[in-house]
């Protein structure tokens, strides 16, 4: 089939760009060689926490700071505000919170204070910001968080206002399912007698004024319902801590943007890898991909590279130390200098590598070494974008949001969409 | 276990996204979920320590595969760690004989009433379910009493301008030969010859039960009668997804079958609806659809969705005037062949299937859609609801009946 667009790569950046796409009519093609980050990361939409190593209270006046090679300077702040407020209309079942103009301050599974622009419902009342008392229930069995780890942390961290921290383990009896994991929980947590479970452990137990911290396991398909309940029943302010993968609240985004570009009718392949993409007098002209038996070729007006950086496969570097983009060819900007190292010795350094990705105009359209439009119908989003450092920065998912959004926008508004029937004449 | 499977799972990053997707996991502690049982133990199994047998709860579904994105063959592994798995404990008889569709059709057909009568009768699905371990209540299809291949035999000779083959496999031959009349109508009304080679089962279900050896001699012979018309550069077309997928894929990397008449076969064999579309694309589709004025839910099979082909289904259907399709987005039906109607994963299987069987009753519709016959036999008995191959639609819109 033939599409308006195709989008490579199934992660927030490609979802974000393709429901963009699809909510106007173009019809959309999303393609990727597996699941995308939106599973690992907690979906809160970080848009900048960190300049240097100064935490950011407020990314809309931060982002002005950023230099000329970052891929929000490729927006105006108006833009990046437009991205976070879609996001919060479009899925409204996950009841985003937050604005460009401040970050929220939640703790994470090891008690580190975390700036976020835009959280989950299920999380906003974590901000430590406001202050007061946090009681966080751990849950025997759940591996990946320590409550008590989590409490002592936060009574030495750097705060604004004081906060109080104490913990309530409780010993759950085991499920039906086996996983210990995230996922098990989160699963218990949507049958009725596993809450009831938790209520009873919990009464008489929290005092009048606490906030109580869950981890993120509060329910997959019915989080909101389940977050209401726990608030309801135990009459206090209740939200989720993030976890370590999978993620509960990621696994929500996704379901939440996949679900609403199938209703807008948007086709999903996912398992396919994209090999090769033949272009044709500066434009691309198609995609190849695997299948089971012989490669399959896509077509569209346009194409979306949101394929990811290192971690994703979207860039490659070899063991020589040559780098490069796996889909369209494209040269890599933002490498360190020939003959400069790479990378730092100590894991959490400043990795000289990490700014590396493709070069876009304000149209994220990639371009080359000499700043030329490398092909007029390809746009790129994402994680694969130079000149970012998201882990230092914690800009990742702002970044995916707001360039996925922009890469929506600029095809939008080079093809304004038509009725179906007058795209037919 | 082949070289490129044990190689990909060097590539496992531990993120723990096949688990999320695992619909088996999701309902029993007794598969303990694809990476667990895949990447992380077949680490441990390289020195020769037997096979954990719950490895034999994988139904080898292949979600996990499709949604890994760093490209291990996550269901691979574990499909040749079963294998082993069985080889060190011998499989069972049980096993083998639901493995064996062309035999079981070769026995029932010439039987049929009584056959029927058999599998739906109480006192004797309870004896079966006792002595053999085939669940009592497992959905089971109907002997047709006829095979297609004497339908096929019988056929006048086409002799249309462009030539297909058609490869049909068990279901259609034993249990749904009409299905496979209805193919043969849709292709000539495209004006295709439709050639129907003799052709035997593709050894899939061995595979999955872990008789390798025997599934590859299956493979070896399914190739062997149709690798004249691949190498001669005709399409093979395959309305089973899962069997079209052993040829296309499976057989190769599952079973490590190394045979370059079975790559020729691969590189010419197509899904159905694959093969329409790409003809629609070329604008040589005949598109003389009357109006169908239905609502239907359509499930895209796991296996259908191994082909890495997209959802065809849903762009013919849609091409057909006042037909609804109403895409499902449930990963898995729950039966993966001879999974499903075993004692001990009955349940697992029905508990699977209970999103789908639930989605399927809500849209009150007449009928259902979804391109595999075993998914279409496992709906029917979960949801109540009847379930067609998609070409069924396209064969009522056309007015070919």
């Amino acid at each position: 089939m033939s599409y308006d667009v195709i989008v490579v790569g199934a992660g927030l950046a490609g979802l974000t760009a393709a429901l963009r796409l699809a909510e106007q009519d173009k019809r959309v093609l999303v393609i990727a060689k597996g699941v995308g980050a939106t599973h690992l990361a907690p979906s809160v939409i970080d848009v900048l926490g960190y300049a240097g190593d100064r935490r950011v209270e407020n990314p809309r006046a931060a982002l002005a700071d950023l230099n000329s090679s970052h891929p929000y300077a490729h927006l105006s702040a108006e833009r990046v505000a437009e991205s976070l407020d879609w996001l919060i209309k479009r899925v409204p079942e996950l009841g985003y919170q937050g604005r460009l103009d401040e970050n929220f301050l939640l703790t994470t599974a090891v008690g580190v204070p975390k700036p976020s622009a835009l959280v989950p419902e299920t999380m906003a009342d974590g901000d430590l910001r406001r202050g007061g008392k946090f009681v966080f229930v751990g849950l025997r069995g759940l591996k990946d968080f320590h409550a008590s780890y989590l409490a002592a942390n936060l009574a030495r961290a750097d705060l604004p206002v004081p906060v109080s921290a104490r913990v309530i383990e409780l010993d759950p009896p085991p499920g039906r399912s086996g996983d210990p994991g995230s996922l098990g929980f989160a699963r218990r947590f949507e049958e009725r007698q596993f809450r009831y479970w938790i209520m009873q452990a919990l009464a008489g137990r929290l005092e009048p004024d606490e906030k109580v911290g869950f981890p993120a396991v509060l329910g997959l398909e019915q989080s909101r319902e389940v977050w209401r309940e726990l608030e309801g029943r135990l009459g206090r302010r209740v939200f989720e801590v993030p976890l370590l993968p999978p993620s509960a609240p990621g696994i929500r985004l996704y379901n939440a943007l996949t679900g609403a570009l199938r209703r807008a009718g948007a086709r999903i392949v996912i398992g396919d890898r994209v090999t090769s993409a033949p272009s044709q007098g500066g434009r691309v002209a198609g995609i190849n991909a695997e299948s089971a038996s012989r490669p399959v070729t896509y077509r569209a007006s346009s194409y979306v590279l949101a394929t990811g950086g290192f971690a994703s496969g979207g860039l490659d570097l070899d063991s020589h130390g040559a780098v490069r983009e796996t889909v369209f060819g494209l040269s890599v900007a933002g490498m360190p200098d020939a003959g400069t190292p790479m990378f730092s010795p100590r894991y959490f350094d400043f990795q000289p590598i990490s700014g590396a990705g493709i070069a876009v105009d304000a149209d994220m359209k990639p371009v080359d070494e000499r700043g030329h439009v490398v092909f007029e119908n390809l746009y790129a989003a994402g994680a694969i974008l130079a000149g970012a450092v998201p882990w230092r920065e914690h800009s990742g998912n702002g970044i995916s949001l707001a360039t996925g959004y922009a890469a929506g926008a600029a095809i939008l508004e080079k093809s304004p969409t038509m009725s179906r029937t007058e795209a037919r004449d | 276990m082949t070289e490129a499977v044990r190689d990909s799972l060097d590539r496992c990053v531990k993120c723990t996204i096949c688990e999320s997707f695992c619909p088996f996991s999701k309902v029993t502690p007794l598969f303990p979920g694809p990476k667990y049982v895949g990447p992380q133990a077949e680490r441990y199994r390289n020195a020769g320590p037997p096979v954990d047998a719950s490895v034999d709860y994988c139904s080898g579904c292949g979600i996990c595969t499709q949604v890994c994105p760093q490209g291990v063959k996550i269901a691979e592994i574990n499909s040749q760690a079963r294998a082993r798995m069985w080889d060190e404990r011998g499989v069972p008889l049980r096993n083998q004989l639901i493995a064996r569709p062309s035999v079981i059709g070769k026995l029932g057909t010439p039987v049929a009433p009584l056959a029927n009568w058999a599998l739906r009768n109480p006192l004797l699905r309870e004896v079966a379910h006792r002595v053999v371990g085939i669940h009592r209540h497992a959905p089971m299809p109907r002997f047709a009493g006829r095979t297609f291949q004497r339908w096929a035999r019988r056929r006048p000779k086409g002799s249309a301008a462009k030539t297909v083959v058609y490869f049909h496999g068990c279901g259609t031959n034993y249990y749904e030969p009409a299905a496979g009349e209805m193919l043969v109508a849709v292709l000539e009304h495209n004006g295709f010859n439709v050639v129907i080679p003799p052709q035997d089962c593709c050894g899939l279900p061995l595979q999955s039960n872990g008789n390798f050896p025997a599934a590859r001699g299956y493979v070896g012979r399914l190739v062997d009668n149709l690798a004249p018309y691949a190498r001669e550069g005709l399409p093979i077309i395959a309305n089973s997804t899962s069997c079209g997928l052993m040829l296309k894929r499976e057989a190769r990397e599952i079973l490590g079958v190394e045979d370059e008449d079975l790559d020729t076969v691969s590189k010419q064999m197509y899904d159905v609806c694959e093969f329409l579309l790409l003809l629609h694309e070329k604008g040589e589709l005949k598109t003389d659809f009357r109006p169908l004025a239905l609502e239907v839910p359509y499930h895209a099979p796991c296996q259908q969705r191994g082909h890495g082909i997209g959802k065809p289904a849903l762009d013919l259907l849609a091409l057909v005037p006042e037909l609804r399709v109403i895409e499902l987005n449930v990963d898995c039906c729950g039966i993966a062949g001879t999974y499903g109607i075993k004692k001990e994963k009955y349940d697992i299987s029905m508990a699977v299937g209970a999103q789908l069987f639930r989605e399927i009753r809500e849209a009150k519709a007449e009928v259902a859609a979804c391109d595999s016959e075993t998914c279409r036999w496992q709906i029917e008995h979960g949801s109540g609801v009847h379930a067609v191959h998609p070409i069924e639609l396209l064969y009522r819109a056309y007015g070919l009946k």
